[in-house]
């Protein structure tokens, strides 16, 4: 006993310290990050943002560079506060609550005081800096557009959330990351990565020089320019004829897919989210109810697209056997059902192309029911018809490359089923009627009007459409976007249809607005519609609706026109689709007379009705 | 002198130990001190180049040591204890004050620390007293003798004052065990520490109230056994005055900084900033040399002076920092090896005297290694007192190689005789 108490001890304290030793370095590892070491000051180098370019080449968007007042909490030592406030413009509760938030983010890391300071406030302010300890001056890169339009379309950046801090370790407070448009989906081209210097403090906090002579610092790598698909010519004109009018024109390049227009209006100009009026702003534009600037319609709204659908009601019915290009059908001035009655405008004996031509209500209703009943019940009528629309890319979401979208709206079999309480009441083929001309449930996207157009253009097929034309370095456009998406409806019976659509131009409902020497394709549309008042749902002035492509043969554009209450097809969407086409195609305007209406016109007082708080008329 | 007298056979895996211990010390030494303005390993104006001559000094040091007849070491043992402490008493008139502490003599720029010297002195004479044939520690008298012995210079160390030196002399009960002391003491001394420990941690009220409930459940257990209540009643009084004496030395005797080292291992002090940070940098430097650790003079807590005093105290936190999990055990297991091989060799010792030295070398290097270690890993107080071999220092340098090396000495002319 008297020989092993000491050697017992001896032996116990070295297994003691064997465990504690295990504890600290191997198991309870957590603090030997580098990020996580106090004696590591990390210092990030950020890169250039990719430039944007439109298709043919011009410069959309580059940068200017931006500083940042930053803070470490952990380093501020006492200062002067109000001189610093004042130096700043804030107020010293303004600072108070910075302070407190970036202390609560984290006080090792870095937080932002005050965004993206310009070159004027940064030359001022960078002199004084020295005076207040853990605070610094963090150069970044912002954005700079070159054009005043299509903000839509690129987006913008903002910077980055608690969120997505957390699921993306990338992202430190204050960085930016693109949070729409072309910036949000192209964020990893466009972004480039950051670099990363470490350096070795002592405990005084005193830089004293690289951490292993720089082997873990990486340099920034610049982002990758990209090109898009829109013209920025294109882009800017439909913007401008666009003015005083809410919608949208979504024009696609049917060869390709390649979106060459989308436009949506209200818009605004995208320099108003870059600097420090940034916030200020982007409240004005969020708290727009109205006129929802940052609402892009062409993708989001979902609109009954009115009787450019009539155009796919007479390729189903012929894909469906269900009528032959020949068939007449008389017309009394409406289709008659049961005891209802869907007016047509159009009296006399049509056909399908002179259907399209004479946009003829009773024409397509009739169509329509023989679809449906070619099928034994209506709920597989509208089954059929619907997997024969969503070919076109309807229904759902096209898979373009922008990160905003919505399915729009085929209805179901099932849809029916539970509004009329299917099977204790038996539902016929004539309560759907109204989906034949593009009423009723139908709901669909300017964007995916415009894409059904396309397919229309390529007689079968369609491309998804994308907005990426080039990515400069890593030239790598998804597959999917260089794929054919073939439509149910087999190509021979878009001829008829086609042959309609260049009917309507001739002589039918857009003989009027002809643009001369182009072979135009069209269908207006004239689209009802309602909004609630007070509880009460009250009809507005009808959408003003155009679809077309161009030239007949070998197309090279598709366009989609939208006009909220814009009253008949032909009045806005037509004339703006009319001048699109010329424009894209000819470069010039032959049709002065109607470019100078389009401009000038205004839709305004037509949209301030329903705000008005009096009883008001419609379609005049 | 016959040829069989001067054949002397020394413990070379001792000795070997105590080379790689010295040599890894100052390796480690030269990561924890280096600076910008060093100018090569040789530059005497740098902590290591000084660690260098006292690691030279000591060579010239364990010649003569060895070189002294082992018969030396137990004649003028009494004679040098006395010395030693009239060295220790001369502080007061003739020291010099670092940190608060009047511990060193100056020697134009050399300063010496006594305190370290006197831990062999005392050893000595311990192991004289003890080993004398009229010594019984079984006998009261000759305990107390015992205790003047190891008191005297642990009194005059604490009036420097420097606690944490003085601490080392309770390492001295383990040879007095060892030669027959009651196994009663030592247990008694352990649960002292506990009722410290407790006090401290909980306060004296609740220590009171616990000894007076476990007595209580005791008696009501050997009640059978009709035991005298008094006897239960003095025991628990005994206790609980200790607690209070304790309570009141801490609160009233103690100075601010000895209270602080105190409460931070018990989780009372939690601030990083202020007096943990010693720990609390330690702890950080040795966790973030993992398995492997950040490689020699890579360490960044190292570089960056994180850890204050890591050359001297804390150089054991430059090792966890640079050379990992494996280079600690290394260390951990060198010294469980040597101060093991010590009391193995004590053992064989054919006279007492020797192996009561040889246990005193053991205890002190154990006590030394298990304080400082378990500081530097965040286990044990702060108290401030070297890593035997490896901290920076001249007098503890050479005080540990001289206790070390009159024990090789008396061994090697043990073999003689085996």
């Amino acid at each position: 006993m008297r020989k092993i108490v000491l050697i017992t001890l001896v032996l116990i304290s070295g297994v003691v310290f064997t465990a504690r030793l295990f504890y600290l370095q191997v198991y309870d590892a957590s603090s030997g990050s580098l990020a996580q070491n106090s004696a590591i000051k990390v210092m990030y180098d950020y890169p250039q943002r990719g430039y944007m370019f439109d298709r043919n080449n011009k410069l959309l968007v580059s940068n200017q560079p931006s500083y940042d007042v930053m803070v470490i909490p952990k380093d501020v030592k006492p200062l002067d506060t109000l001189e610093f406030c004042g130096l700043l413009k804030i107020s010293k509760e303004e600072f108070k609550e910075i302070l407190r938030k970036a202390r609560v983010y984290s006080p090792r890391l870095p937080s932002v005081v005050l965004p993206q300071l310009n070159k004027a406030d940064y030359a001022s302010l960078s002199e004084k800096m020295y005076k207040y300890e853990g605070f610094y001056i963090q150069r970044r890169s912002l954005r700079e557009y070159q054009v005043d339009h299509s903000a839509n379309v690129m987006g913008y950046i903002a910077e980055v959330n608690n969120a997505i801090i957390e699921n993306n370790p990338y992202y430190q407070m204050g960085e930016l990351i693109g949070t729409a448009g072309v910036e949000k989906e192209y964020e990893d081209v466009l972004r480039g990565v950051k670099g990363v210097k470490y350096i070795q403090k002592d405990r005084f906090n005193r830089d004293i020089g690289p951490y292993k002579e720089g082997i873990f610092d990486t340099l920034p790598e610049r982002g990758n320019d990209i090109q898009l698909t829109i013209d920025a010519t294109l882009q800017k004109y439909g913007q401008e004829l666009m003015i005083h009018k809410r919608g949208g024109i979504v024009a696609i390049e049917p060869a390709t897919g390649e979106i060459l227009a989308l436009i949506t209006a209200p818009s605004y100009d995208p320099s108003l989210l870059v600097g420090r009026d940034r916030s200020k702003n982007f409240t004005k534009l969020w708290y727009d109810t109205i006129g929802k600037p940052l609402y892009d319609r062409v993708l989001m709204g979902e609109y009954p697209p009115g009787s450019p659908f009539k155009a796919l009601t007479a390729l189903v019915g012929l894909h469906e056997h269900a009528i032959g290009v020949d068939d007449v059908i008389g017309c009394s001035g409406g289709f008659h059902f049961g005891r209802r009655v869907l007016k047509c405008h159009h009296r006399g004996p049509v056909a399908m192309v002179s259907g399209i031509a004479k946009s003829c209500n009773t024409y397509f209703c009739t169509v329509y029911k023989r679809i449906m009943d070619t099928y034994p019940t209506p709920q597989e009528g509208i089954d059929a018809w619907r997997k024969d629309l969503m070919s076109f890319g309807l229904g759902d979401f096209l898979g373009y490359d922008l990160p905003s979208g919505k399915r729009g709206n085929i209805p179901t079999s099932a849809y029916y089923n539970k509004i009329h309480k299917f099977p204790e009441h038996k539902w016929s083929s004539l309560a759907t009627i109204s989906n034949a001309i593009g009423q009723g449930e139908v709901l669909l996207t300017p964007m995916q009007m415009a894409n059904f157009t396309a397919a229309i253009a390529n007689r079968g097929y369609y491309y998804t459409p994308h907005i990426i034309k080039n990515i400069i370095g890593p030239d790598t456009i998804p597959q999917k976007f260089k794929e054919k998406n073939y439509t149910t409806v087999e190509p021979e019976y878009f001829e008829p249809v086609v042959e309609g659509m260049f009917q309507v131009y001739e002589r039918g409902t857009a003989a009027s607005i002809k643009v001369p020497g182009i072979e135009v394709c069209g269908k207006t549309g004239t689209a009802e519609n309602f909004t609630k008042i007070d509880g009460k749902r009250v009809q507005l002035t009808d959408h003003s609706i155009f679809i077309a492509f161009a030239p007949k043969d070998n197309p090279k554009i598709a366009i989609a026109v939208f006009v909220e209450n814009g009253y008949w097809g032909s009045r806005w969407a037509g004339r703006i689709a009319g001048l699109m086409i010329e424009k894209y195609l000819k470069g010039e305007i032959t049709r002065t007379d109607m470019e100078k209406y389009v401009l000038q016109g205004s839709l305004e007082a037509e949209y301030a009705k329903q705000y008005s708080g009096q009883p008001f008329s419609i379609n005049r | 002198m016959a040829a069989g007298k001067t054949y002397v056979r020394f413990d070379w895996l001792i000795i070997f130990m105590y080379i790689a211990l010295v040599s890894m010390g100052w390796i480690n030494i030269y990561s924890a001190s280096l600076s910008d303005v060093a100018k090569g390993f040789f530059d005497f104006d740098q902590i290591y180049g000084k660690q260098m001559i006292w690691i030279g000094l000591s060579v010239i040091i364990i010649i003569f040591v060895l070189a002294i007849e082992s018969k030396f070491y137990e004649r003028f043992a009494s004679f040098i204890y006395i010395i030693s402490l009239i060295s220790l008493v001369g502080l007061f008139v003739l020291g010099k004050t670092i940190a608060g502490s009047t511990s060193w003599y100056d020697f134009g720029g050399v300063s010496i620390q006594p305190s370290e010297f006197v831990k062999a002195t005392t050893a000595l004479a311990l192991a004289k007293y003890v080993s004398d044939i009229q010594t019984n520690m079984k006998d009261l008298k000759n305990q107390i003798g015992a205790l003047i012995i190891i008191t005297l210079p642990a009194v005059l160390i604490i009036l420097q004052p420097d606690p944490g030196s003085a601490l080392i002399y309770a390492a001295f009960v383990f040879p007095l065990y060892r030669e027959g002391l009651h196994g009663v003491y030592l247990l008694l001394g352990l649960f002292a520490v506990m009722l410290f420990v407790s006090t401290l941690a909980f306060g004296a009220v609740w220590v009171a109230v616990g000894v007076v409930l476990l007595t209580g459940i005791l008696f009501y257990r050997n009640r059978r056994k009709r035991p005298s209540i008094i006897k239960y009643v003095l025991i628990a009084i005994g206790c609980i005055a200790f607690a209070f004496s304790v309570s009141y030395i801490f609160n009233n005797v103690f100075k601010q900084h000895h209270r602080d080292r105190f409460n931070i291992v018990l989780g009372k002090e939690v601030d990083a900033r202020g007096i943990g940070y010693n720990t609390n940098q330690s702890e950080i430097a040795i966790s973030n040399g993992g398995w492997l650790g950040k490689g020699w003079t890579q360490g960044t807590q190292t570089k960056g002076n994180f850890v204050p005093e890591q050359h001297t105290d804390y150089i054991f936190s430059t090792v966890g920092e640079e050379w990992g999990f494996l280079g600690s055990m290394v260390v951990v297991l060198l010294f469980v090896a040597l101060i093991t091989r010590i009391i193995f060799r004590a053992e064989k010792q054919k006279n007492q005297f020797g192996r009561v030295y040889g246990y005193s070398v053991a205890a002190i290097l154990f006590l030394h290694f298990f304080v400082n270690i378990g500081m530097v890993t965040g286990i044990f107080p702060t108290v401030g007192i070297p890593l035997p071999f490896f901290s920076y220092g001249g007098s503890a340098l050479w005080g540990f190689t001289i206790l070390l090396f009159i024990f090789v000495k008396l061994d090697g002319a043990n073999y003689h005789y085996a």
